[in-house]
């Protein structure tokens, strides 16, 4: 059972508010104090991916942040209910850095390509796994607690 | 903190102050910024990312956006950065390739001024 569980609207302005939230319990559970800006930029990362899908396939649906601590490990799974979008798939199961971003070629580009944000997370966090879980995609990732 | 934004120009180059959260609720203000001075015909820019508390890939992807619209123009968008913890995601993404990143809003001058 998850030490503390928020859901929320898919709306961007609660994003933040998730960061918050999993940074104040990975402080709390002992997750050193120099890995706490990756477990917001990670915890960040994912729920925008979250909202992202959200608001395209399913806005009225909330998005689910679980926060653990009863292990060696502070785990965060984000879980979404949109349906699974093609991922690179080596970011499912490693921590890979995207090519730089081209920038040749005409266009308006308004965000990096898919799975930028994914490879961010496998950069930034110990353990990451991406698994389907109902209708959408969970993205679990965790950090080491300090000895108590 | 929410996100603050505001520009001046400095010796020919526009200079845009941002303060505060770059995420996926704040980065469309900043994109609308750089598009509008991308209209004004201003396309020597210098993002000041010093008092950046949280930067995310929204917010890099907007980056990236207004340096393709600069770079229509012959322009330039420069950085400037010395918080290890915002450069982190920058280095993550391979972007350190792609942005010239500046200590001060001096540097970052001199440097385009030194490539014209």
């Amino acid at each position: 059972m998850p030490t503390v569980e928020v859901t929320f609207t898919p709306l961007p302005a609660h994003v933040r508010t998730a960061r918050l939230v999993a940074t104040a319990v990975a402080r709390r559970s002992g997750v050193d104090e120099s890995l706490l800006d990756e477990v917001r930029l990670a915890v960040g990362e994912a729920c925008s991916r979250a909202v992202e899908a959200h608001r395209t396939h399913c806005p009225r649906t909330p998005i689910r942040v679980a926060l653990t601590d009863d292990s060696e490990r502070f785990e965060v799974v984000v879980t979404d209910a949109a349906p699974a979008e093609e991922m690179p798939a080596e970011l499912a199961s490693s921590s890979v850095a995207p090519e730089p971003v081209p920038l040749e070629g005409g266009g308006v580009v308004h965000q990096l390509p898919p799975g930028v944000g994914l490879a961010v997370i496998s950069g930034l966090a110990d353990d990451v796994r991406i698994s389907p879980a109902g209708d959408g995609t969970s993205v679990a990732m965790s950090w080491k607690r300090r000895a108590e | 903190m929410d996100l603050k934004l505001g520009h001046y120009n400095k010796d020919g180059i526009e200079v845009v102050d941002v303060e505060g959260e770059i995420d996926v609720y704040t980065a469309p203000r900043l994109r609308e910024l750089l598009i509008d001075l991308v209209n004004k015909k201003s396309y020597q820019l210098v993002v000041n990312m010093e008092r950046v508390e949280f930067l995310d890939s929204t917010g890099l992807g907007v980056l990236v956006g207004g340096l393709k619209r600069v770079r229509a123009h012959d322009g330039s968008l420069d950085l400037v950065c010395t918080q290890e913890r915002i450069l982190k995601i920058f280095r993550i993404t391979g972007l350190t390739k792609v942005f010239g990143i500046h200590d001060s809003v001096d540097d970052a001058i001199a440097a385009r001024k030194a490539e014209k």
